[in-house]
């Protein structure tokens, strides 16, 4: 199996603050590797380390195969960064922005314009092409910087937290475009707050907690490292949730939880139990405006992981 | 989604890392990022103000304030204070330089640069190219005002125009110290207070506003090491007549020195915050 990122053992300080304690990563060629985390859990350290900005204080790193500390030039070759701390000049226009990085990836003038127009195409940026980037809208300005980090075509794509700020709706335009690049063969790191952002984009993820990774898997995977599915059931009519909760709790074995009013959960093992729990609330007559049988939430999955369960809802309660 | 490839184009050999370099590689990617400084000081002239407004104020309050009461005519002050008014504009202004790096870095924009295969020196080499164009405004608009006002060259254009090279070029080298201070501050506002700490005592301990003789004997022995007091006399030489050849020397030494010393600090700076 050929990975196009690989690290091994990333420890990087910033005077007394640890950033990384000891971090493997790998990514399959070809796909998506999602690093989740909350802020400053490192992930950003990580994405400047592997883009050769950064030199980890222990620790080794390929990149295409190339050594990020031994051969930066030639990583620097395969690679586009996006993200937080790699923008566009916000004095330029669009074309401007694209124009200079052709230029510095020594695309010949006529390439570094033809490839810009495809770019600004691509990202429906055609019409704002002309005006200063300070003059764009966020979604704007984050499909742009994909753009410039794509100019060089490059095998590895390194999206550091690209949908951070972003309304839903440009956030699905986003994914959209990772899908493409993916499409394309390319290895797309991409780091993220976001649990709903790596279980809709990711092959593998690695959970990110104080410097360490603290879980890798699938995302199928680790929402079973949690435990397996759950009946959810919201009787129509209040009166009758006692009947549901008998119900539930006589096909699970489990007392059901009411996470919110009016709403029952209960864990299964099977399906099976699902469709007796579906028989059973229909003989007994009992309407329901919700009756789902589903996963734990990636942020669930997260929680549990790094063991705030109780403490975050508590906060949010 | 339209049938577009993004990347990568397979029709590129695979190994692009090893790919060979085009000749001049240094050299064209700091002139695109010289371009880049320059679109953006077109694009905000308000950026220009320290290099035209205010040496056009310094010019009023020196000439008009203090010229009677240092040389008993405002029209012989304005002779004598000029071109040492040009030089210390010339300099003041290389301090944007410094300002603007801390602020691209900030921003996140020399990390985009970074990532890219180009030598870690060509941002800051295409900065401080740029903002020479900052160091020839500083040196035209005082000319242009100080005409209107009175002033005239003693000596021909071809000295002039040697002066306005020789500034040029001391700015060049003094904006090394700023990129470094730009280094080594966290706010681009702490820069330029930073730096003119550094600059006051530089400029005004010379001789651009009162001559050498009328100081104490410590300070009169600050203002004769002090470079920016040579580069003042040889602009005043070779804009006035007098001694041109030692000053000249003098100020070219200084400048090549303040280049070998600071550039380096301001690359390893630059690396080492980046």
């Amino acid at each position: 199996m050929t990975y196009a990122i690989e690290a091994e053992g990333l420890v990087k300080r910033f005077g007394k603050t640890t950033a990384l304690a000891g971090v493997d990563l790998a990514a399959r060629q070809g796909s998506v590797l999602g690093v989740l985390g909350p802020n400053g859990a490192g992930k950003t350290t990580a994405v400047r380390i592997l883009a050769t900005l950064l030199r980890p204080d222990a620790g080794r790193a390929t990149v295409g195969g190339y050594d990020v500390l031994s051969q930066p030039g030639r990583v620097r070759r395969l690679i586009g960064l996006t993200g937080q701390y790699a923008s566009v000049d916000e004095n330029l226009t669009g074309t401007q922005n694209l124009l200079l990085i052709g230029a510095l990836l020594d695309l010949r003038r006529g390439e570094a314009k033809a490839r810009a127009d495809e770019l600004l195409t691509r990202f429906g940026l055609t019409e704002a092409a002309g005006r200063p980037v300070k003059t764009y809208s966020g979604g704007m300005r984050r499909r742009l910087d994909l753009a410039a980090s794509l100019v060089g075509r490059p095998d590895v794509v390194f999206l550091d937290e690209p949908t951070t700020g972003l309304d839903p709706a440009k956030r699905e335009d986003v994914w959209g475009m990772v899908r493409a690049l993916v499409d394309d063969g390319v290895t797309v790191l991409l780091t993220t707050q976001y649990l709903e952002e790596a279980d809709a984009l990711a092959d593998e993820i690695s959970v990110f907690h104080h410097g360490r990774v603290i879980a890798h898997d699938t995302p199928a995977g680790l929402k079973r490292i949690v435990g397996g599915q759950t009946v959810v059931v919201r009787p129509s009519d209040p009166d009758r949730l006692a009947d549901a909760a008998a119900i539930l709790g006589t096909v699970t074995g489990h007392p059901p939880d009411e996470p919110s009013p009016g709403m029952l959960t209960a864990p299964v093992d099977g399906d099976a139990a699902f469709t007796t729990v579906v028989n059973q609330l229909a003989a007994a007559g009992v309407g329901v405006v919700e009756l789902a049988l589903r996963l734990p939430s990636l942020d669930e999955v997260f929680f549990t992981l790094t063991g705030r369960h109780d403490q975050e809802l508590e906060s949010v309660a | 989604m339209t049938a577009t490839t993004l990347a990568p184009d397979r029709t590129v050999p695979p190994d692009r890392a090893a790919r060979p370099a085009r000749r001049f590689r240094l050299l064209r990617h700091s002139l695109a990022l010289t371009r880049r400084t320059l679109i953006k000081i077109a694009r905000t002239p308000e950026q220009l103000l320290d290099v035209t407004l205010q040496p056009v104020m310094f010019i009023v309050i020196f000439v008009y304030l203090f010229g009677g009461a240092v040389a008993g005519s405002t029209h012989d002050y304005l002779q004598y204070v000029l071109p040492a008014l040009i030089a210390m504009g010339v300099v003041f202004g290389s301090v944007q330089t410094g300002v603007n790096l801390n602020d691209d870095i900030k921003k996140g924009v020399f990390d985009r640069f970074r990532s890219l295969p180009i030598a870690r020196s060509a941002p800051l080499i295409g900065a401080v190219l740029g903002d020479l164009i900052r160091a020839v405004v500083a040196f035209l608009v005082p000319i242009g005002f100080g005409y209107a006002i009175g002033f005239r060259i003693q000596t021909d254009p071809l000295q002039t125009l040697a002066a306005g090279l020789l500034m040029v070029a001391f700015a060049f080298c003094m904006s090394w110290v700023f990129v470094l201070v730009g280094m080594l501050v966290r706010e681009p506002g702490a820069v330029q207070g930073l730096s003119f700490l550094v600059l006051f005592p530089v400029s005004f301990g010379t001789n651009v506003f009162v001559p050498t003789e009328t100081l104490p004997g410590w300070l009169q022995a600050w203002v004769k090491v002090n470079p920016i007091t040579h580069l003042m006399d040889a602009v005043r030489g070779l804009m006035l007549g007098g001694p041109v050849a030692a000053p000249v020397a003098q100020s070219l030494l200084w400048a090549v020195g303040i280049l070998a010393l600071f550039a380096p600090l301001a690359v390893r700076a630059y690396r080492r915050r980046t």
